[in-house]
C-alpha cells in the first residue's frame, strides 16, 4: 500500500529529477580501532558505529540495517579495488643536537628510498622533530633543518624534488612525553610519510 | 594526486576537462568523474584515501591542510556513483572539520573507513 507521503515524495523526486537512493556502510577500520559515521539530513540523524552498520535513504523511507562483507563487495568492489595504497610512515633518528643520523637509521634510509621509487606517483612529506633540550624557537629551527637535510639526501639519491615537502614541528609533538630539557633520543627524529 | 586510474576518468577544473591518469594532481574545486568503465583512486595531502567506482562524480569542495600545525578542514561531495573513503590526519585531529556529503545527507566521521552509494544522483 502506498501512503500519501510517499506519493508526494515520488512526485517531488520526479520534478527534481533526483530520485536518489543513497546508502552508507561503515567498514571495519584498517587499524582495528573503533570508528563511526554520523549520517544527518534535515529531519534526522543516524549513528553508524559497528562494522557494516548501514544507512539507506530512498523515496518513501529511510532506515538502517546491518550490511555484510558480501553486500559491500557486490555494490562497492570497483571503488574498493581502486583504493590507493595505504600511506606508510617511517622514522629516522638523530645523534644529539645535530643533523647526523644514527647508524641504524642510515640503513633504514636506503630502504625508504627504494619504496619511494617503487610506488606509483609517490609523494613524500618529511617532518622533523626535536627533543626538549633548548628553546622552542631553536628547536623549530633545528627540526626544520633536520627535515630539510633528509629532503636533500633524498634528492641526492635520485628522488625528484617536486615529490618532496619538508616541514619542522619542533618539540611540540614528542614521541615520548618528557619534562623540558630532557635529552630523549626517541624524540630527535624525522618522520617520512610516503603516500 | 591521482594514484590509480582505470578506464575513462576526467578531472573538470575551471570548465576544462582533463584526462586523469596516475600522477594527475587533484585541486580544490575539481570534479572527478568516471565513465561506465572507469574507476579512480586519489590520495589527499593529509593521507585521506578516496576511490570511486564507475559512473561516479566526486567534488573536492574544500581542502585545507597545514603540514606544520597539522590543522585543516575538508569537504567532499559525492553527487552520484560509489565512493570509498579511508580518512586521514585531519579527521584524526579535528573530526568536526571533516565532512562528506551526498545530495541529501551530510556525513560526520570519527576516524573512519566507509563506503557511500548515490543512485540516480546529480550529473553536475
Amino acid at each position: 500500500m502506498i501512503r500519501p507521503g510517499s506519493l508526494a515524495g515520488i512526485a517531488a523526486c520526479l520534478l527534481l529529477g533526483a530520485c536518489a537512493s543513497e546508502r552508507v556502510v561503515l567498514l571495519p577500520s584498517a587499524d582495528g580501532h573503533r570508528s563511526a559515521v554520523v549520517v544527518r539530513d534535515q529531519q534526522s540523524e543516524l549513528l553508524l558505529d559497528q562494522p557494516y552498520a548501514a544507512a539507506v535513504r530512498r523515496v518513501g523511507g529511510n532506515g538502517s540495517y546491518q550490511s555484510s562483507p558480501e553486500e559491500v563487495n557486490e555494490r562497492f568492489s570497483a571503488a574498493l579495488a581502486a583504493q590507493p595504497p595505504r600511506p606508510i610512515g617511517y622514522v629516522l633518528y638523530f645523534e644529539p643536537g645535530g643533523e647526523l643520523l644514527t647508524p641504524a637509521s642510515k640503513a633504514e634510509f636506503d630502504k625508504i628510498r627504494k619504496e619511494i621509487a617503487e610506488r606509483a606517483a609517490s609523494e613524500v612529506m618529511v617532518i622533523g622533530h626535536t627533543d626538549r633540550v633548548g628553546s622552542l624557537p631553536s628547536n623549530d629551527e633545528l627540526s626544520k633543518k633536520r627535515a630539510e637535510g633528509i629532503r636533500e639526501l633524498l634528492i641526492q639519491s635520485g628522488v625528484p624534488a617536486e615529490k618532496l615537502e619538508a616541514v619542522g614541528r619542533g618539540e611540540r609533538d614528542p614521541l615520548l612525553a618528557t619534562e623540558d630539557e630532557v635529552d630523549e633520543p626517541k624524540n630527535r627524529r624525522v618522520e617520512i610519510n610516503l603516500r | 594526486m591521482v594514484k590509480t586510474s582505470k578506464g575513462q576518468v576526467t578531472v573538470e577544473r575551471h570548465g576544462q576537462k582533463l584526462v586523469a591518469v596516475v600522477g594527475t594532481p587533484v585541486e580544490v574545486g575539481d570534479k572527478v568523474r568516471t565513465s561506465s568503465d572507469g574507476a579512480v583512486g586519489v590520495t589527499l595531502r593529509d593521507n585521506t584515501l578516496l576511490s570511486a567506482g564507475p559512473n561516479s562524480l566526486i567534488v573536492i569542495e574544500k581542502f585545507v591542510f597545514d603540514n606544520k600545525t597539522q590543522d585543516g578542514s575538508m569537504s567532499i561531495g559525492i553527487r552520484k556513483g560509489t565512493l570509498s573513503v579511508a580518512t586521514g590526519k585531519i579527521a584524526k585531529r579535528t573530526p568536526e572539520s571533516v565532512d562528506f556529503h551526498t545530495p541529501t545527507s551530510v556525513l560526520g566521521v570519527r576516524g573512519t573507513e566507509f563506503v557511500i552509494e548515490v543512485g540516480e544522483g546529480r550529473d553536475d
